[in-house]
């Protein structure tokens, strides 16, 4: 038989700072529990019923010391997050309390459990969907709040619902359409081909829409690259040191990527903005390495997003017009640095060779025009505002695929209908965009449609 | 000793493709049932065919077996259904002569060389360690073979029903099979119950055509059968009204008696043959529905009341019958009524139609939870084919998905199983379009004629077809057309664009106004060919985007069919899979990763999980070479 043994971890509430929970699920939670728990009423957690608190003491069984004062909550199985016994310890006591706890229950047998095991039990008991899995995995490496927020949004089912209307919208039409053809001689009404068209149109307009999302998803779960570029002696250290002053980023070392390459996180609105190659910019002292235009290029390929930095008291050198025609194709927008001197720039040279950026006006020195700095880049990026409608957003690569391939699929779709093909056609990518889309939420088509026919239409003689 | 090589028990429609197809591929064949007089017997409506069914006809002929030739010699009216939704889904519908057709089957099993049939009642199986060896008989007599096909249909525990009447019987007239079911169970095999229903027949001579619609039989040569010649016959008319308030009004007033409510019928029934009662209580908006009026036969006075299907008190019956227009003052010859059964949940069986839990036994038709005349025969022959192939120790015949509609109904029969009885539908199949009923003979003759059920002559016709169609595909893309003012004249005046350089005529015919009629008003070079040939290069080359498509997913989808299983596989041992698709997995045993994906409960993610063992397990092989 399948069988899964105890685990244990130290889970931290989301958003309830202060409290610490050590959290124990799998066949023997309560059993073990109740061996490290005390409560005044002496009753036994094994009887006490499903989601109920208790107020009690952790004791080490190992020299009958009290560990901490504790609330403990009992939740029996099946009706539970991994569907299995879990005890939750909830104590006050910071990080070192907590640890003491936890190696109270490890002592007891209780195996310490993987990174994301907890939703791992869930997924594999039937207990959550495949994107709502994926969002847990990407609540934990979350780096900014609003991906936090997306993340709990999939959880939540915010994808799984978007994903499951467009698969509603395309298994009703298909019923309809299998109708008509597998029963032939019963009365149901044909599309009109208007009728039709709408609903194709409809289905591809509702999947565009949550592929839109997709790029401001990557966005807030990976980051925003960007390149501060410019002549030495521009500002550039010093801008991007003004930009640290006021935000601390909340991750500075990212999983998977090279130290010597992304140095800082600066954490602007939420939007983790990762400087590429500040490396070269903060040698300040060694003024040997200079950044030069070739060496600019490589990684400007890369970036999201140019930071052009100007010395508006030098005005508009030949260097820079060179820069500004290596970015041409970028984001970009224009700092004009050293506000505080005098004005020698040509702002209609910019407005030639970077028609679409826009131009901010900064001191790094006395810390001017930063705030306006920041907000300039936060609209390039929501171009919008994103965080307040609370939209659901693709953030998973995988989701985007199979969504970019129901879409091709429906445009398909739309072109077998506008050549005016026998219905049977139109079946065809109506089917495979129904496919792609399970793939989100992990469904395979079964009998959806089947079912839906029988649900939709009075059939059959 | 055995007397026989193969044992067939049940003279329906999978019983008689089975027998055929055993003794045709020459095995000494015994066809044992239980009332002579009722082979190939039609208990409900006496029509083949219709949208998958009518493709599945087609596949039994391609592949050799009795049932489009014996449909075609019987036929009182035929239709083309579905004509304009595209060429995958034409599909052909007859009417039959009942009796003709049991009659003509009859003549055919009993002209067959090394088929025995006899009338009795098998009441056992004779099971040594799993292992079926032969069977009882109500009348004494035991036989013997090597493997034994039971093909019984409703009969196992039957009970029919009209109104709070229940007996036993398998189907009305007939005995049910009681011991035989217990036999089964006895064998470690599990049974569950379905039901079935079908509707009153009436007296001709009291119905008032005048006030229905007639539906002539078409006047076009059309037939099932690729290889029997068409033979001229006499046709009828069926008939269509309507039910109406008063209808309704029967129903709602008398619900009472309806088994929806009084609940007497066990198990559950077929969504698309709902009886009327249902029907009306289900769709109350709807306020008529359709009653085709079908006649049954040539020689007899019965027409089968299509849409009026009950299992009411047969007072009732009468009653809603003559609330319907033209039917006001008909007489009941046979009352509508329900047939309850067992069947056997077909995970239980294999891709060859061999029971997992019994050796050598092979079932076919309803006791696997099918319901129709068509999907009884396919599984019939199916297994016929299979069992002697098993016994000759040959390569079994398994049938994909991607090969013909029969392919698709084992396939979801022993992967997703049935929770009604199942009906073929062309909404089943991934690849319909590849999976016509036009192209049915291209695509299985070959295998019939491997398996000496399609004779040499009949082979070549095929492959002169296929020949035929790849020579003209090429000439009508070698004759190139350019826009002479004839050529543009001719495109105008059959609606279609301009044309600017020069093309083939192949992409002339591409366009969706134009026919293969109409090519030589473009040039004199067209090929000449027959009207099926013609409809073959009309289907290649105007749906040549959406066929290679198709194609193109037939290749990927053989793919994961082609990855194979280890039988040994352990699904405890893989942690990673969801606890629901973990007891799939272990009860259908699949034979391939396709086969695991189409479990319902088995989702995409714990596919993953399989191929990542099976590619450890290669992995940890090769090390161990
Ligand atoms: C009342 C009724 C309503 C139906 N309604 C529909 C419908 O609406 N739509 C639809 O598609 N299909 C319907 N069917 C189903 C259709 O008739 C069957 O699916 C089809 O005939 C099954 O073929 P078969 O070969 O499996 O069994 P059958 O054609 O039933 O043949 C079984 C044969 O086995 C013989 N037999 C049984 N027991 C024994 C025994 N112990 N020993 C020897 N011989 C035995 C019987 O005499 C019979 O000849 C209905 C059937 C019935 C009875
Ligand atoms: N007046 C003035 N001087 C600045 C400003 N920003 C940077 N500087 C000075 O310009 C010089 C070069 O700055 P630095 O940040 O090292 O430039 P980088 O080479 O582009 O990184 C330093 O002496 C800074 O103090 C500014 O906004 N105003």
């Amino acid at each position: 038989m399948y069988v899964t043994d105890t685990i244990a971890a130290i889970s931290t509430a989301v958003g309830e700072g202060g409290i610490g929970i050590v959290r124990i699920s799998g066949p023997e939670a309560i059993e073990i529990a109740e061996e490290i728990f005390k409560n005044k009423k002496e009753k036994s957690l094994i009887e006490v019923d499903s989601y109920t608190a208790h107020y009690g003491q952790v004791i080490d069984p190992r020299n009958q010391q009290v560990v901490d004062e504790v609330i403990t909550l009992v939740m029996k199985a099946p009706k539970t997050y991994t569907t299995e016994d879990i005890v939750e310890i909830d104590c006050h006591g910071g990080p070192i309390v907590l640890q003491k706890i936890l190696d109270v229950v490890l002592h007891m047998g209780v195996r310490l459990a993987d990174p994301g095991e907890f939703t791992k039990r869930a997924f594999l008991n039937g207990r959550i969907d495949l994107a709502q899995a994926e969002a847990i995995i990407d609540l934990i490496r979350s780096q900014t709040e609003i991906g936090l927020e997306v993340a709990i949004d999939q959880l939540e089912g915010g994808l799984s619902n978007k994903v499951n209307q467009i698969k509603e919208d395309i298994v009703s039409l298909l019923a309809h359409l299998e109708a008509t053809i597998d029963f032939p001689e019963d009365e149901i009404e044909d599309f009109n081909p208007e009728q039709l068209g709408d609903r194709i149109d409809g289905a591809l307009k509702k999947t565009s829409e949550l592929l839109e999302t997709s790029q401001r998803g990557k966005i807030l779960r990976e980051g925003l690259e960007v390149a501060i570029v410019g002549r030495p002696n521009v500002g550039k250290s010093s801008l991007l040191n003004a930009l640290l002053r006021e935000n601390r980023a909340i991750v500075t070392e990212v999983p998977g990527t090279t130290r010597d390459v992304i140095e800082e996180v600066i954490n602007i609105d939420g939007i983790p903005l990762k400087i590429i190659d500040t490396a070269g910019i903060r040698k300040t002292e060694d003024k040997v390495e200079k950044i030069g235009v070739e060496k600019s290029e490589k990684f400007l390929k890369r970036a999201d997003l140019v930071l052009l930095v100007l010395d508006i008291n030098q005005g508009i050198s030949a260097e820079d017009r060179e820069l500004m025609r290596l970015i041409k194709s970028k984001q970009t927008v224009v700092v004009a640095n050293k506000f505080d001197l005098d004005n020698n720039l040509d702002l209609e040279v910019i407005d030639q060779l970077l028609p679409q950026a826009p131009v901010v006006k900064t001191s790094a020195i006395e810390n001017q025009g930063i705030d306006k700095l920041e907000d300039v880049i936060s609209d390039l990026v929501f171009s919008g505002d994103i965080r307040a409608s609370n939209q659901t957003l693709i953030t998973n690569m995988r989701h985007k695929n199979a969504l970019d391939r129901a879409r091709q699929r429906l445009l398909d779709v739309q072109q077998t209908f506008e050549r005016r093909l026998p219905n049977d056609f139109i079946t065809i990518d109506l089917r495979a965009a129904l496919e792609a889309v399970g793939e989100v939420t992990g469904d395979t088509i079964g009998e959806d449609i089947i079912d839906q026919i029988f649900a939709d239409f009075c059939l059959g003689k | 000793m055995k007397n026989y090589d193969i044992i067939v028990i049940g003279a329906g429609h999978a019983g008689c493709e089975a027998a055929l197809a055993s003794a045709r591929m020459g095995c000494k064949t015994l066809l044992l049932t239980l009332n002579a007089d009722h082979i190939a017997l039609m208990p409900c409506n006496p029509s083949i065919g219709g949208p998958a069914k009518g493709h599945i006809v087609r596949e039994i002929d391609a592949l050799g077996g009795e049932m489009a030739k014996n449909i075609d010699k019987a036929y009182i009216n035929i239709r083309l259904l579905n004509t304009s939704k595209g060429p995958a889904v034409h599909a052909l519908r007859a009417q039959a002569d009942k009796h003709k057709y049991q009659f003509e089957m009859t003549k055919v099993l009993q002209k067959q060389n090394n088929l025995d049939l006899k009338q009795t009642v098998v009441t056992d199986l004779i099971v040594d360690n799993q292992q079926v060896t032969g069977v009882k008989t109500i009348t004494g007599m035991d036989y013997q073979a090597f493997k034994v096909i039971l093909t019984t249909g409703t009969s196992l525990n039957g009970k029919v029903i009209i109104g709070d009447i229940k007996y036993t019987g398998g189907r009305q007239g007939e005995f049910a099979a009681t011991d035989l079911a217990e036999s089964l169970t006895e064998a470690g095999i599990k049974l569950e119950r379905f039901q079935t229903a079908t509707p009153p027949r009436i007296d001709k001579e009291s119905v008032d055509f005048s006030k229905m619609t007639i539906h002539p039989s078409s006047k076009e040569k059309i037939q099932f059968s690729f290889f029997q010649p068409r033979q001229e016959r006499e046709d009828v008319p069926c008939w269509l009204t309507y039910t109406n308030h008063k209808t309704k009004q029967v129903v709602e007033d008398n619900i009472e008696h309806s088994p929806l409510t009084t609940g007497i019928v066990e198990g559950e029934g077929p969504r698309y043959c709902p009886s009327i009662d249902r029907k009306i209580m289900r769709f109350p908006d709807k306020n008529s529905h359709q009653v085709f009026v079908e006649p049954e036969g040539l020689h007899t006075n019965e027409l089968y009341l299509n849409g009026l299907t009950t299992s009411m008190p047969e007072a009732f019956q009468v009653d809603i019958i003559r609330s319907v227009p033209g039917l006001e003052e008909a007489e009941i010859m046979r009352p509508g009524y329900a047939v309850e059964y067992d069947y056997i949940p077909p995970y239980q069986l294999q891709p060859t139609m061999e029971n997992k839990v019994v050796q050598d036994l092979y079932t076919a038709g309803q006791i696997n939870g099918t319901s129709g005349y068509e999907e009884a025969a396919a599984q019939g022959l199916m297994a016929g084919i299979n069992a002697v192939l098993a016994l000759k120790g040959k390569e079994p015949l398994i049938l994909k998905r991607s090969d013909a509609y029969i392919g698709v109904l084992i396939d979801d029969l022993v992967t997703k199983g049935t929770n009604e009885p199942y009906r073929m539908l062309t909404s089943r199949a991934e690849y319909r379009l590849i999976l016509r009923q036009d192209n049915a003979d291209l695509r299985l003759s070959s295998i019939g004629h491997r398996l000496g059920l399609i004779s040499e002559q009949q082979y070549q016709q095929v492959e002169d077809k296929r020949k035929a169609i790849a020579k003209n595909l090429e000439k009508l893309n070698d004759i190139q057309i350019t826009p002479t003012k004839k050529v543009l004249e001719a495109l105008k005046e059959l609606g279609s664009g301009g044309l600017k350089k020069p093309v083939s005529l192949a992409t002339i015919l591409e366009r969706p106004k134009i026919d293969y009629q109409n090519l030589d008003k473009f040039t004199s070079e067209v090929p000449e060919v027959t009207p099926e040939i013609a409809e073959q290069l009309e289907i290649r080359t105007k749906y040549r985007g959406y066929i290679d498509r198709q194609l193109s997913q037939v290749e990927k989808f053989k793919q994961r069919e082609d990855k194979r299983i280890p039988e040994e596989i352990d699904y405890q041992s893989l942690d990673n899979l969801r606890k629901e698709a973990r007891e799939k997995l272990e009860r259908i045993r699949p034979v391939s990763v396709g086969q695991a994906s189409r479990i319902s409960g088995v989702s995409p993610a714990d596919i993953s999980v399989l191929m990542i063992h099976l590619e450890e397990l290669q992995r940890g092989g090769r090390q161990d070479d």
